[in-house]
């Protein structure tokens, strides 16, 4: 058992792929069959991603030495390359595509969710500027809480909760917009480019623009798809400066 | 080559943290400061160039496609390496911030589309 234990742990950055791999496998099957595709594979995924983490310690399950490769695979840098390389694809005609009010919609996006956030976070006792920007980054998506977290130095507690609450972000947008489309007026290309950009979290608004309208789903996710590099530009920088003005 | 793919995606990247490591030192934020976001711009213009002048060959584009690939597997590590257990002591934090706040940015929707109707007219 030992040295199967050893050996595993020597080549711990594949066996991390392999863990990872099967999780994204079984959050398909789940999504599909359990949710009829309702709830994104990748929520289920990332959720399990957090029970997973806490069955260990301070470092997560890279606390438990056979694990030690999730660290290496999920580290900062892994993490924000990943996400620059997402950036492929997106062009300049596409940003031109979604005009004057797509960009209006995705600053005004990033900064009331980042504003309802902090605020949210303030009222339930946090007062650390970190802790509240992380947050409120959270609020943005699951990727904007913790590479913000991570740039200004937050704990990694505080980033599990920013990544938790842009997950349960996610899940929502999923699930409430096929209800509440009518009453938003979520039935034309426009709208949807102000939902994406407003909302931001591609994969919720993706799986819930499918839900009422195949047909709507690239105009939201265009829009999508610039929210998270504008929340990783705006959160770690310009609205972490105000936030440090205005509790101080 | 798939390499020249992923060695553009590199400089974007860390022409991207230079210029968020700068950031924090010219603020003193003692942070990284935006890098990130600099770098997925960065993608986006020389991308951009490169494919107007017919540099980029599928191959190329195909060594960043399969770091977007792995975009969200990364996540689901990175989740699992938080400290779960210490953030769970904030009790219902996530659930009630995260529920409210997007709750607030459905209900913003119809006041910008409205917004965009005027701008038209």
């Amino acid at each position: 058992m030992e040295t199967i234990t050893t050996w595993l742990i020597k080549h711990d950055l594949i066996l991390a792929f392999l863990v990872v791999g099967i999780i994204m496998f079984l959050s398909f099957i789940i999504s599909k069959k359990l949710t009829n595709n309702k709830i994104p594979a990748a929520a289920i995924a990332i959720t399990t991603g957090l029970i997973l983490a806490y069955f260990g310690g301070n470092k997560g399950i890279a606390s438990i030495p056979l694990f030690s490769g999730m660290a290496l695979l999920g580290g900062s840098m892994m993490r924000d390359f990943t996400i620059v390389s997402t950036a492929m694809g997106a062009s300049i005609s596409q940003i031109k595509k979604a005009g004057l009010i797509g960009v209006i919609s995705l600053f005004l996006g990033v900064f009331m969710a980042f504003i309802f956030g902090v605020a949210l976070a303030y009222l339930l006792g946090y007062h650390d500027i970190k802790a509240l920007v992380t947050i409120g980054a959270g609020a943005c998506t699951f990727i904007v809480g913790p590479v913000t977290g991570t740039a200004i130095g937050a704990s990694s507690d505080i980033i599990a909760i920013s990544i938790a609450i842009g997950v349960i972000k996610s899940v929502l947008v999923t699930l409430l917009t096929p209800a509440i489309a009518k009453n938003i007026g979520l039935n034309n290309p426009e709208t949807a480019m102000i939902f994406g950009g407003m909302m931001g979290t591609t994969s919720g608004v993706t799986a819930g623009l499918a839900a009422v309208d195949t047909k709507l789903v690239p105009y939201g996710a265009l829009t999508a798809t610039f929210y998270t590099g504008l929340g990783c530009l705006l959160c770690p920088s310009v609205l972490y400066y105000l936030t440090t003005i205005l509790f101080s | 080559m798939k390499i020249y793919g992923v060695a553009l995606l590199a400089a974007c990247y860390l022409i991207g943290q230079i210029l968020g490591d700068a950031l924090g030192l010219l603020f003193s934020f003692n942070g990284n400061i935006g890098g990130v976001g600099f770098g997925m711009l960065l993608l986006i213009i020389l991308g951009d160039e490169i494919n107007k002048r017919g540099w980029m060959d599928n191959e190329s584009e195909s060594g960043i496609l399969f770091w977007s690939g792995l975009y969200i597997p990364v996540v689901v590590a990175m989740s699992s390496i938080q400290n779960v257990k210490a953030a769970l002591t904030g009790g219902w934090t996530a659930v009630i911030i995260g529920v409210v706040a997007t709750i607030c940015c459905f209900a913003l929707i119809p006041v910008v589309s409205s917004l965009a109707k005027r701008l038209k007219n």
